[in-house]
């Protein structure tokens, strides 16, 4: 019974970004809307296994994400998966470019989808861009 | 038997009180209590939200010294 179906596009690899992308994805889901996440661009690298890469802050926000006890987005983003059934699609453009193969991504995301199927998806969805 | 559990959330930002407590809600049985301990004030509003769109019952939400109590019952 899902209220609405919600699109979110990630590009940016910035922890802002990310985090409210993040924040979406996880409060849509667990309120019962139809959530798809696509990671493309710079969004991607992170979600590659074991990535121990930091997203760095676009300014004073970003700085106290880190600092304070805020949930990490990439946990928020697993939890969206986990407790609100949200399906996460890589882009399969961004993982020619970075030479990943869906084994090298963690294991919550969806096999790659690319841009026609996700135009598709989200016709009849809101789409939100990050 | 209905039983009550305690989520301390105190030191966490939104969304992560509520995400405890639907993680929480989750593995219990209906007529369980929830009692979530936030010092965040959005979570504070964004949880009896969340409860009433979800189906669930609130059962108070109250502050105290800068803690906010807010208990939950699984209805569903």
């Amino acid at each position: 019974m899902a209220l609405n179906k919600i699109s979110i596009i990630v590009v940016s690899g910035s922890r802002e970004r990310l985090q409210m992308a993040a924040m979406m994805a996880s409060v849509g889901a667990v309120s019962g809307n139809d959530v798809t996440v696509f990671l493309s661009m710079n969004a991607l690298s992170y979600f590659l296994k074991d990535s121990s890469e930091t997203a760095p802050a676009e300014g004073q926000v970003g700085v106290m994400i880190a600092e304070k006890n805020v949930p990490p987005f990439k946990q928020l983003f697993q939890q969206a998966v986990e407790l609100g059934d949200a399906k996460i699609y890589p882009c399969s453009m961004a993982m020619d470019l970075l030479g990943a193969e869906a084994d090298d991504l963690d294991p919550y995301l969806q096999e790659p989808w690319g841009l026609t199927k996700f135009l598709s998806h989200a016709a009849d969805a809101q789409v939100w861009s990050f | 038997m209905a039983e009550k559990m305690l989520i301390d959330a105190r030191g966490s930002f939104c969304p992560g009180p509520l995400m405890e407590l639907i993680a929480k809600l989750k593995s219990g049985q209906v007529g369980d209590e929830f009692e979530v301990l936030s010092s965040d004030k959005g979570s504070a509003k964004d949880i009896p939200e969340w409860v009433e769109k979800a189906g669930h019952e609130m059962v108070e939400s109250r502050q105290d010294k800068g803690v906010w109590h807010i208990t939950v019952r699984k209805k569903r």
